[in-house]
């Protein structure tokens, strides 16, 4: 029988506010346990949050970018259950009117435009992170991440298989990331995605019964993860056995899902109305003042850099992956820097280097206005592509400008005739076999006598001219 | 000693401390002595600071002689033991905060440190402030300083016996479902429940979010309008405090009443109710139609759901509210568990009381899945009728007065194994919390056993000045002289 699987994406994601989303606190990552706390966010008796504005804005923010509505009435719920990383044992949340709702993300995979719906995207706060000493015994409790704003990010069941969550999670990151609005950051906990997996005979309208995988560290872990589950939920169907509802983790080593809790020892969270906020409200003016904020959008971006500057889809892309790199490749030609050959060298070697040096496009430390200057060197002939690419690591670490470094070298260009025929008649002298080869028609002869020329100027002779130079002086010799 | 000075109301000891007739100090000594004297007796003080209240007490003496003295300044006060406190211990007389120390001053206790006040201790009250006896106390069993044999009601019990026995002048306490007032009438004093809003909750450990409020128990009515001016207004850290002007409450004691519409609603005043607390209610009345008032009947017809309501919502929030205290991070722990599981389940059991663990278990009950839309849901619904009620009654009136408390206090044991009963303590107190309107008691004679019978007066939201100009005319017109329980 043929299967096809039905997946809905559930993404947490740590909106980088300054503070807290209900107290004052720091939500710096990196400080050392339990520094980033107070009586607030460690659930002291008599305490009450206060909702942070900017989480709000943010949410909303997220909320507009996917293409949702926006509710004008929304409030925060209490979700109750017991566990040591959650403060006051219950986490403030939203039940049954999230900030956003009834979205989509457009991914593209295998060239095709896919629509995957977005049921909400709802504000709550973060747990505290627990950790235990190797084969037991202490545990502790570090609070630093306790109410740190997190957006939790619903799909709708719209992904049919693990590359398609591999481009949703992409896309949706590519949006979260353009917003600002977080790291992202899998390693660091920043983004977290669990996948609700069934799969159910091509044709049928019901769903299967799904399993929920959770601790995958990477979006290619979780496109793997979904593939072996449905491959083991297809064995176990062929086999004639049922799916159990349950929860299950990546084992990335071993390359495979393993039960961790069934539903029947789900929790009953017990919702109900937070009653020490009051109802978040944010009308027409709001939403508009939210929306007039945010940036271009990767998928517009894209397609305008591909209508504005002939760009190749494939290239759009890349340089539209991240907003630093959309914004760099932009100054790069805002600086009058030809768009292909702009987007050539941020492509090849900028990147390149990049990547040697560990370093993101928005830390590098070739300023774009200098890259332009150096893409116009060659395009006015002061320097060859050649020169360019040796030039351009140094260009990068010293922070000169290529037109002093090129000076200061003395790698400029020999665009003059006079003093190319002289050398071009050396070139002739010192190898008469292949001049005469050439005479007697093998043209393949001049590549190599334009190499002896390039060589004997190191480099520098402006290669368009040697080339005619050393055809006119081999011609004229032979009269 | 020519005067006891611990008999004064703050106003009285204000004016005192500006005549030079005594000092901060001295009256701090005199209330701590008094304690030591009294309160073996009362049982009203869980915690008596004796070293910070002398020290409060001699800076008060300085800003009094610099001239920059509040009417609170220099005058002797108590909490109720779940207003946080980095001074003493915060234990909301429960085992499981056994030592609790708070790491932050609650907003009204930082705002009665900058007027000056100076603070006794913390007084007892029901553990989480659940019971209308203040016998589900973990510490001490707080007697009726009229009849040691009564209880003081409750949960605030302690606060109002501490006013009522002279052991302060005035105290803090809080209201959930009548838990100011309620013991204000049984003890003897004055009693107020801000509108919901009023007083920021931060610091206030919680029972019931939407229904807590913090009050002040005072001799009179014009220290309960100074202790109003002090702690209302709006706290930054408490949203569900309310951004508005707040008015000098003083200004409400004008002693007049004319023109004044008094709602008496109808289904208060049934044949259930009977007695000497009717019949003082009723001569109050009387004095204050005397004094150019005019009653007129009102009706709030779902009242007889208040009670169900009220128990719903007050479980379902204190249930969540009571998750914290596991053991994990303060308070008592439970030693040699297993795993979490268990330490969580032996942490509550040993340090929860069985009204706290009744109350726990009804409304984790209340919101279970499938039990919501039965329960919560529709005690959410009747609330608001409730509330509507009262805003339908206000297009005809402008205060609202009742008693406060269908008997006077009751025998200490007497009805502490029949919860329903106890509960019904509150009938007349818990609409004003679900309706989150303000609420006074103020004291309104002596039943024959030598109780004292309270008069509530409701008002409008925010209207506290109302409510307060009909208790102080009363008061004031009552006719007779507070007298003072038979203490030493």
């Amino acid at each position: 029988m043929n299967y096809e699987a039905v997946i809905g994406m559930e993404v947490h994601v740590e909106l980088n506010t300054r503070s807290k989303v209900f107290c004052g606190c720091s939500t710096n990552f990196h400080a050392p346990p339990n520094t980033n706390v107070c009586p607030v966010c460690l659930g002291m008796p008599g305490t009450l949050p206060v909702l942070n504005r900017q989480a709000v804005e943010f949410s909303v923010a997220v909320g507009l970018a996917l293409d949702c509505s926006i509710s004008r009435w929304s409030k925060m719920d209490r979700k109750n259950y017991f566990y040591p990383d959650l403060a006051k044992n219950y986490q403030i949340s939203q039940y049954d009117l999230p900030l956003s709702f009834d979205g989509a993300i457009n991914i593209i995979v295998g060239g095709e435009t896919k629509r995957i719906g977005i049921t909400r995207a709802h504000l709550e706060e973060d747990t505290a992170r627990n950790t235990h000493t190797l084969g037991g015994g202490d545990s502790g409790v570090d609070f630093n991440r306790s109410g740190v704003p997190l957006l939790e990010i619903v799909s709708e069941p719209d992904i049919r298989s693990g590359a398609e969550a591999y481009a949703y999670l992409t896309a949706l990151k590519q949006i979260l990331q353009y917003l600002g609005v977080s790291d992202c950051n899998m390693e660091e906990g920043s983004l977290r995605a669990e996948a609700n997996i069934s799969i159910r005979p091509v044709g049928q309208e019901a769903f299967g019964v799904k399993t929920e995988v959770k601790n995958v560290a990477s979006f290619s872990g979780t496109q793997k993860a979904i593939e072996y589950e449905i491959a083991r939920q297809r064995q176990i169907l062929e086999n004639g056995g049922a799916i159990t509802q349950e929860t299950r983790g990546w084992d990335a080593d071993r390359g495979i899902t393993v039960s961790q809790r069934s539903k029947e020892s789900a929790h009953d969270y017990r919702y109900f109305p937070e009653p020490d906020l009051a109802p978040i409200v944010v009308d027409t003016a709001w939403e508009e003042q939210i929306r007039a904020g945010l940036p271009e959008l990767p998928q517009v971006r894209r397609a305008r850099f591909e209508e504005a500057f002939g760009l190749s889809p494939y290239d759009a892309g890349v340089l539209t992956a991240s907003r630093e790199m959309a914004d760099y490749f932009e100054a790069v030609v805002e600086a009058k820097a030809p768009p292909k050959q702009a987007a050539n060298w941020i492509m090849g070697d900028v990147q390149a280097l990049l990547t040697y040096r560990e370093l993101d496009i928005a830390d590098c430390p070739l300023a774009p206005v200098e890259l332009a200057a150096m893409i116009g060197l060659i395009e006015n002939g002061t320097i060859s592509g050649k020169i360019a690419k040796d030039i351009l690591p140094e260009l990068m670490d010293t922070g000169k400008s290529a037109q002093d470094l090129i000076e200061e070298k003395g790698l400029v260009q020999i665009s003059d005739a006079d003093e190319l025929v002289t050398v071009a008649r050396e070139v002739i002298a010192a190898n008469p076999g292949p001049a005469a080869d050439y005479r007697a028609g093998k043209a393949k002869a001049l590549g190599f006598l334009v190499g002896q020329l390039m060589k004997a100027t190191k480099g520098k002779a402006n290669p368009k001219l040697a080339n005619e130079i050393l055809a006119r002086e081999l011609g004229s010799s032979e009269d | 000693m020519d005067r006891e000075w611990f008999r004064m109301t703050a106003h009285e000891l204000a004016d005192a401390f500006r005549n030079g007739d005594t000092t901060a100090e001295a009256v701090a000594e005199e209330h701590l002595a008094r304690i030591e004297k009294i309160d073996p007796q009362v049982q009203a003080y869980v915690d008596v600071w004796q070293e910070s209240a002398l020290d409060a007490a001699r800076d008060a003496d300085a800003r009094i002689r610099a001239g920059t003295a509040t009417p609170l300044t220099g005058v002797p006060m108590s909490l109720k033991d779940l207003l946080c406190s980095t001074e003493g211990t915060t234990t909301c007389c429960s085992h499981i905060l056994d030592g609790y120390r708070s790491p932050y001053d609650a907003t009204v206790v930082e705002r009665l440190r900058e007027a000056g006040a100076v603070v006794l201790g913390k007084v007892n009250m029901d553990e989480f402030a659940m019971g209308s006896s203040t016998e589900n106390s973990a510490r001490q069993t707080t007697r009726n300083p009229w009849n040691l044999k009564c209880v003081p009601g409750g949960s605030s019990g302690g606060s109002a016996a501490s006013v009522a026995a002279d052991e302060a002048v005035y105290s803090l306490g809080s209201d959930t479902g009548g838990s100011i007032r309620q013991p204000a009438s049984c003890c003897g004093c004055v009693g107020m429940k801000p509108t919901y809003g009023r007083v920021s909750r931060y610091g206030l450990v919680a029972f019931a979010s939407s229904l807590d409020q913090i009050g002040p128990f005072t001799k009179d009515v014009r220290d309960c309008a100074l202790v109003l001016n002090a702690i209302c207004g709006h706290d930054k850290r408490d949203t569900t405090s309310a951004n508005l002007a707040v008015p000098d409450f003083t200004q409400a004691l004008t002693g007049d009443v004319s023109g004044l519409r008094i709602g008496l609603p109808k289904e208060y005043y049934t044949d259930a109710l009977g007695g000497d607390v009717r019949d003082r209610v009723e001569t109050a009345i009387d004095i204050l139609k005397d004094r150019g008032a005019t009653p007129v009947e009102v009706s709030l017809p779902h009242t007889e759901y208040a009670v169900a309501v009220y128990y719903i919502i007050c479980t379902a929030e204190a249930s969540a509210n009571l998750a914290r205290f596991d053991g994990v991070r303060y308070g008592q722990r439970a030693a040699n568990v297993k795993d979490v599981r268990e330490l969580y389940h032996q942490t509550k059991s040993a340090g929860f009381g069985l009204e706290v663990q009744r109350r726990i278990m009804l409304g984790t009950y209340v919101l279970s899945s499938g039990y919501y839309d039965a329960y919560y849901l529709k005690a959410q619904k009747a609330r608001s009728l409730i509330a509507q009620d009262f805003t339908k009654a206000f297009e005809h009136c402008d205060v609202i007065v009742t008693p406060t408390t269908p008997t006077p206090a009751f025998r200490i044991g007497e009805k502490i194994d029949d919860p329903l009963q106890m509960y019904l303590s509150d009938l007349f107190t818990i609409s004003t919390n679900l309706a989150a309107l303000p609420a006074i008691s103020v004291p309104c004679g002596l039943t024959t056993e030598q109780l004292p019978a309270g008069l509530q007066v409701i008002g409008r939201p925010f209207d506290e000045t109302a409510v307060l100009r009909t208790a102080y005319a009363y008061e004031q017109h009552r006719g007779f002289d507070w007298g003072r329980p038979p203490l030493g």
